[in-house]
């Protein structure tokens, strides 16, 4: 099978990875380009609708023999998500070096677009979680600043307690829940 | 004998109301807990004088449903009544006494052709033998449910001294599971759980919803974009306006009292903070300012003082901040987390998220004595909602295999809970009473 998978054609290799990545509903990557046209579907009477909005985009980055460091699972830059403790938004110092790795990439690579996704747990009321998350994402982005990150680089987007990566109803839920998520754009 | 209720009212109520139902389960309701003193009341089958075999809604089901619902009303079960008198000359007050029903309520429905209805009804004090109201109600067949539910306010209204709130209707979020993604549905149905409608669906996260005190708009938060907006929609046509795009979060809208305002919740100066916007002109006037969060306001009714939630001293509590100016001031004192107030419609309650020792419950603080009385168990309460009479306040509970919602009295003496098939039921926001109903 690994054999057969390594003849495959390039292409047909970031074929199976973008698909696989469009079907993870949690870390949708924001399709960069294609927000255009609402997504919802509102009505006095009807309420039949559709996919998910974002569904394709052209994954294609040319041919490019040098591997990205973002593709390479051994590298810090593979930790994407970092997380935090309840109703806080203190970066904890385990976190600090991913962080500070996302930030040399992307203070090398002015081209390099990220979306900040900040999230919470369910505890508590739902808009005043939305705050948090933006807490959260806004502390990230400021160590990003610190670190030579350019504004433009960085969008901020809280999701509050509504894109829970977990399920469950206790701690280890919840813990997996509050975090924020550094989506690269245009990958 | 009876009072003639004019015309017109009814038939702009019914209009409101003629929108094509559509969409998933009912909400099935269930009393969890109710008072033991609930006043045993028979409300007999209603007469259907027709050429068609079956009224299109069953009236006195659903006049025994709603009274029931309150937990302060004990309806006699229909196997138990011994005769099934249609008016007032047939009633043989004695089988009454002997069944303890105090209250007796009889009435007929008339076809009057081409979907026309009239709906008679008295009801009675059935020791003192005398009838306390009566009325003839015109309705048509798609209006008579409507018509049943504003038997239900009269008859409540009669007998408790309080409006009744079984005209108005409850818009909340079902979040689904549809194969590996969420999808979100912004819904109304009636008070009783009937003919739940969507009135908007998208693949990403909605919150919020908030009704205009005419009950004909919503504001919500919808995450359509990949990021909160603000949005208002007619509810019968679906017309709707984005009013809020702002850099950051756009959340937690609010209408004022007079329907020309929204409260809101911003972050484009870098931190969540209060601001209303004049419908209007959609000018835009900060309220509050500083580095903490700041967010969920809600209006006292005379729509000149703002509460909202805050954790500018280390949690997040509830404050009051005065439109003409001045420092917010600090409402909460009782437990670690307060947050997501709602005030009561007569401005001398205040519901809330309460948390302590991680559980989270609904309270209401009285605002002149500030004592706090919990009203639920749940690990997880949110989102407190008051009925426009007062009577009651809907939530939603998570923390077991789905949300969903639930009801209690202001006295915390009554409890219901809103099943649904349907997903995660949340955000429950109650409807003020039915436009020209008043």
């Amino acid at each position: 099978m690994n054999i057969k998978l390594l003849g495959l054609a390039p292409l047909a290799l970031i074929a199976i990875l973008a698909s696989g990545c469009a079907s993870d509903g949690v870390q949708d990557p924001a399709g960069g380009s294609t927000t255009g046209g609402d997504t919802a579907t509102t009505s006095g009477g009807t309420g039949t609708d559709n996919g998910t909005g974002a569904s394709t985009s052209g994954t294609t980055t040319g041919g490019s023999t040098q591997m990205d460091p973002l593709d390479d699972p051994s590298s810090l830059l593979a930790k994407r998500v970092i997380y935090f403790e309840f109703d806080s938004a203190r970066i904890a110092p385990e976190f600090e070096e991913v962080l500070t790795a996302h930030a040399r990439l992307l203070a090398a690579n002015p081209d390099l677009a990220v979306v900040l996704e900040g999230h919470a747990d369910e505890r508590g009321s739902r808009e005043y979680n939305l705050a948090l998350g933006e807490r959260r994402a806004n502390a990230v982005n400021q160590l990003f600043t610190i670190q030579g990150v350019a504004a433009r680089q960085t969008d901020v987007v809280s999701y509050g307690e509504e894109r829970p990566a977990a399920l469950g109803h206790d701690e280890s839920s919840w813990h997996l829940n509050r975090r924020v998520e550094i989506v690269y754009q245009g990958r | 004998m009876t009072l003639i209720v004019k015309t017109t009212r009814w038939l702009v109520l019914t209009a409101l109301l003629s929108w094509t139902v559509h969409a998933g389960a009912a909400l099935t309701i269930e009393i969890t807990r109710g008072v033991e003193s609930a006043l045993p009341i028979a409300i007999v089958p209603f007469g259907w004088e027709s050429p068609l075999p079956k009224a299109p809604q069953n009236v006195s089901d659903i006049v025994a449903a709603d009274l029931a619902r309150t937990g302060r009303f004990n309806p006699l079960p229909e196997r138990d009544m011994l005769a099934k008198p249609q008016e007032g000359s047939q009633i043989n007050f004695t089988n009454w006494r002997i069944l303890g029903s105090q209250n007796l309520v009889v009435g007929r429905i008339r076809d009057l052709g081409a979907g026309r209805l009239e709906v008679r009804f008295q009801l009675f004090d059935v020791f003192k033998a005398k009838q306390l109201i009566g009325y003839s109600i015109p309705t048509t067949t798609d209006g008579l449910r409507l018509t049943a539910h504003r038997i239900s306010d009269l008859i409540y209204e009669e007998l408790t001294g309080e409006p009744g709130a079984f005209t108005t209707r409850i818009a909340y979020v079902v979040a689904s599971r549809t194969a590996d993604s969420l999808q979100y549905a912004l819904q109304i149905a009636d008070v009783d759980g009937y003919g739940p409608q969507t009135v908007l669906t998208s693949p990403e996260p909605i919150m919020s919803p908030s009704w205009s005190p005419d009950g004909k708009r919503l504001a919500y938060v919808s995450f359509e974009n990949r990021r909160s907006e603000i949005y208002l929609q007619v509810v019968d046509t679906g017309q709707r306006e984005k009013i809020a795009s702002f850099s950051g979060i756009n959340g937690a809208p609010s209408w004022s009292p007079d329907g020309r305002r929204l409260a809101l919740t911003l972050s484009r100066s870098g931190s969540p903070d209060i601001y209303v916007m004049d419908l209007a002109s959609k000018r835009l006037t900060q309220i509050t300012r500083n580095f903490a969060i700041d967010t969920e306001p809600t209006w006292a009714p005379d729509g000149r003082t703002i509460y909202f939630t805050s954790d500018r001293g280390g949690k997040p509590q509830i404050y009051a901040a005065d439109l003409n100016g001045g420092r917010a001031k600090r409402v909460t004192f009782e437990g670690e987390y307060n947050s997501r107030p709602m005030l009561s419609p007569d401005g001398k309650k205040l519901a809330m998220v309460h948390g302590e020792n991680g559980v989270y419950t609904i309270a209401v603080q009285e605002l002149q004595t500030g004592i706090l009385q919990v009203l639920t168990d749940g690990n997880l309460d949110e989102s407190p909602s008051f009925a426009p009479n007062g009577s009651m306040i809907i939530y939603a509970e998570k923390g077991r295999t789905q949300g969903s919602l639930a009801a209690v009295s202001v006295d915390g003496r009554v409890r219901q809970s809103l099943q649904s098939q349907e997903g995660d039921v949340r955000e429950p926001a109650w409807s003020p009473y039915p436009a020209n109903s008043q």
